[in-house]
């Protein structure tokens, strides 16, 4: 087998923090004994990555996401050869293409033409290259009127489309893209998508930051998650966007918990008392003064765990339509409770009531609850378009006085691949009869996160 | 210095390509464009005739005679000299971009501002070598004239790549650097004969490579006669030592680049 394009192994980068302090040591040190970094101390570095190891096969595209500051930048310079691994090592085989900063190198104050000769050599293209592809070049960017003027007169779409046909054409082995893809109006970048589809199909290697899941689940084959310089997950891109998206929703949970507890310290520190709770079930409740995410009440039953689980009863945060989706919910009481509702709200991310119900309303009476108990909530064949969903839930007495009402403290992704609008996806089917006669779409499946093994 | 000699070869299309950029860029949207590169040098030996001749007469001995033509042979050279080293100081913090985004070889760019500078001299010649045969001193010794240069070259190269690497650690050198230049400029024989000086100052004056270099574009152009064969094989030494030291240097400090400027 051939040598795969891109190899890492256990690959560190380690920047110095306080560029001033100690220059000259450090200097010297660098000069004398090779050391510039094992002479300062640890806490005037920063380890932007840290034990990073993978491999890009020859022909494969290669997504890495995370959120700012994981590391994925750093990662793409390292991979370029701007910069060195401090640690580990990092091998690319081929003549590589970074898109990282469009257009640098470009001199304002002459023409386009220059520039693309010049950019095209700085590439590692040679002169006769460049002239060669000089045309493509100009009709890829669409800048045949202005070739001529100097590139300080370009508008930033105009230079930055000349910079990406430049480096597109510079016919790397490995094509290396940092969230550039953003150059211009609509077309431009289809047009920059189907030249990278173009690229894949002739076998050459593209490794690919960017922070649009759905370009990731589309082109890559294998996607690597960096979450603070480390390899968080790593594998079948539709599995680890799901983890990464799990955890980005984890993390806007314990964002709004930790909001919600500033507040409670807030209310508490202040003489009056908390004003009182609503006392509306999540079924019930009228949206007054918005919808803002919160914890109250008595805590007499107490909703201690919520999970959200899947068919095969494995906890997601994304699901596709027509799932089944259950609401797995803990709750106790210390002390036996005989009068409690449970209450379920569901609200589009703008804070529209999509639904919601409770076991009052539905008739359900003699409540007990003694301890530990769990009520599940199976909502069959998901009904909802494509967007983020959160999730009220709470326990509370019949005349509405809450134990425990958590609003907003939850909540999930519905991914789909028709991207139809709205908030509720009834079931339905089309039919055409007589005279009319449409094609039907071709078969798509719908995004299956269920059938992934789950890390 | 193999390596860096290496890789300057390996990269010429890319230095010929920047220094073409450099040049057109240098006097794009200026009225006279090109033609600065003669009239610059034409307007410096103007103010420094005016001001040796009418405002300070009288200190120059015979063989300086014409003054402002022994001024001019000096003057073009060392402009070379002090524009190439005040340029290259700053030039990989002003290319930042290409250092830190595109995968570059950063010692391209001090060889570019010193290759640059050559060509404004090599421009300037002309109209040097035009006032020495109307002044009728021009003789066969000028066609040794690539030696000086080539030493001078190999200088200026090797204080570039140090220059330009120290200085991304320590910005203070592009500061410094004019008041040393300035020094420089009076410690080498441009505006006196280096024969005129006797003494402990003549001792000073030799420990200085570009003395030996202008003592020798003066003599080849100047006088006419050339014997300052041992000074001037000195400084091609010293010039290739520095050319060592600093590319050792750029080298020692190459990876840091991307991250410092």
């Amino acid at each position: 087998m051939r040598p795969p394009a891109i190899a890492a192994t256990d690959v560190a980068k380690v920047y110095r923090r306080f560029i001033h302090r100690n220059q000259f040591k450090t200097l010297k040190s660098a000069l004398l004994t090779r050391s510039l970094l094992s002479d300062l101390r640890p806490d005037e570095t920063f380890t932007a990555l840290d034990g990073v190891s993978f491999e890009v096969p020859r022909g494969s595209t290669f997504g890495v996401i995370g959120e700012n500051g994981s590391g994925k930048s750093t990662l793409l310079k390292l991979v370029a050869g701007i910069t060195k691994p401090t640690r580990g090592s990092l091998v690319v085989d081929g003549r590589v293409s970074a898109l990282i900063e469009l257009g640098a190198g470009f001199h304002p104050e002459i023409s386009g033409r220059e520039n693309v000769s010049i950019n095209g050599i700085m590439l590692g293209l040679t002169r006769k290259e460049v002239e060669r592809r000089f045309d493509e070049i100009v009709a890829f960017a669409e800048l045949e009127e202005f070739i001529d003027a100097p590139v300080k007169t370009y508008s930033s779409g105009m230079y930055m489309r000349l910079g990406f046909a430049v480096a597109i054409h510079v016919d790397p082995d490995v094509l290396l893209i940092d969230e550039v893809l953003a150059v211009g109006d609509e077309a431009f970048t289809r047009k920059c998508l189907d030249k990278i589809a173009e690229l894949r199909r002739r076998g050459k290697t593209i490794l690919f930051v960017t922070h649009s899941l759905g370009l990731v689940e589309k082109m890559c084959d294998d996607v690597l998650w960096l979450r603070h310089g480390r390899t968080a997950d790593r594998g079948d891109p539709k599995r680890v966007v799901d983890a990464y998206l799990t955890h980005v929703a984890g993390g806007e949970d314990a964002r709004l918990k930790s909001g919600q507890a500033a507040a409670a310290g807030e209310a508490g520190r202040a003489s009056t008392p908390a004003p009182p709770a609503p006392a509306q079930s999540p079924g019930e409740a009228p949206l007054a003064g918005g919808y803002r995410p919160g914890r109250w009440g008595g805590r007499e039953v107490e909703i201690r765990a919520v999970r959200l689980l899947d068919a095969r009863g494995r906890e997601r945060h994304v699901f596709v339509p027509g799932e089944t989706v259950t609401l797995a919910v803990s709750v106790h009481a210390a002390l036996p409770v005989a009068d409690v509702v449970f209450g379920v709200g569901l609200f589009s991310a703008e804070g529209t009531r999509v639904y919601g119900t409770n076991t009052d309303l539905e008739g359900f009476t003699g409540s007990r609850l003694a301890g530990d108990g769990e009520v599940r909530l199976a909502l069959e064949g998901l009904s909802l378009v494509e967007g983020t969903y959160l999730v009220d839930l709470a326990a509370h007495r019949r005349d509405g006085t809450p134990y425990d009402y958590l609003r907003g403290q939850h909540s999930f992704r519905v991914k789909s691949r028709v991207k139809d609008v709205g908030v509720y996806r009834p079931l339905h089917r089309w039919a055409f009869t007589g005279g009319l006669s449409l094609d039907p779409p071709a078969p798509r499946a719908e995004l299956d996160l269920g059938d992934e093994p789950v890390a | 210095m193999i390596a860096a000699i290496r890789s300057l070869v390996r990269y010429r299309a890319l230095v010929r390509s920047l220094v073409s950029r450099e040049l057109k860029a240098r006097y794009r949207g200026s009225v006279l464009g090109f033609f600065w590169s003669f009239v610059n040098p034409l307007l410096l030996l103007l103010t420094y005739t005016l001001v040796f001749t009418v405002i300070l007469p009288g200190r120059q001995s015979e063989a300086m005679q014409p003054y402002f033509l022994f001024f001019f042979t000096g003057i073009l050279p060392w402009t070379w000299f002090s524009a190439s080293l005040a340029e290259s100081s700053g030039v990989l913090i002003s290319s930042g971009n290409l250092i830190k985004k595109v995968l570059f070889p950063a010692e391209v760019l001090p060889a570019v501002t010193v290759i640059a500078n050559l060509v404004h001299f090599l421009l300037g010649l002309p109209i040097l070598l035009v006032f020495l045969a109307w002044k009728g001193k021009l003789g066969w010794t000028a066609l040794l004239l690539p030696l000086p240069l080539l030493v001078q070259l190999v200088l200026c190269l090797g204080l570039a790549l140090f220059l330009s690497a120290i200085t991304v650690h320590f910005r203070d050198v592009q500061s410094i650097l004019g008041h040393v230049l300035h020094l420089w400029f009076f410690a080498t024989p441009v505006l006196y004969h280096y024969g005129d000086i006797h003494g402990t100052l003549r001792q000073v004056l030799r420990m200085n490579p570009m003395t030996h270099v202008l003592v020798s574009y003066q003599q080849i152009l100047f006088h006419g006669h050339f014997g300052h064969w041992r000074g001037l094989g000195l400084a091609f030494l010293v010039g290739v030592a520095m050319f060592a030291v600093g590319a050792f240097l750029f080298d020692r400090l190459r990876d840091t680049f991307p991250e410092e400027v």
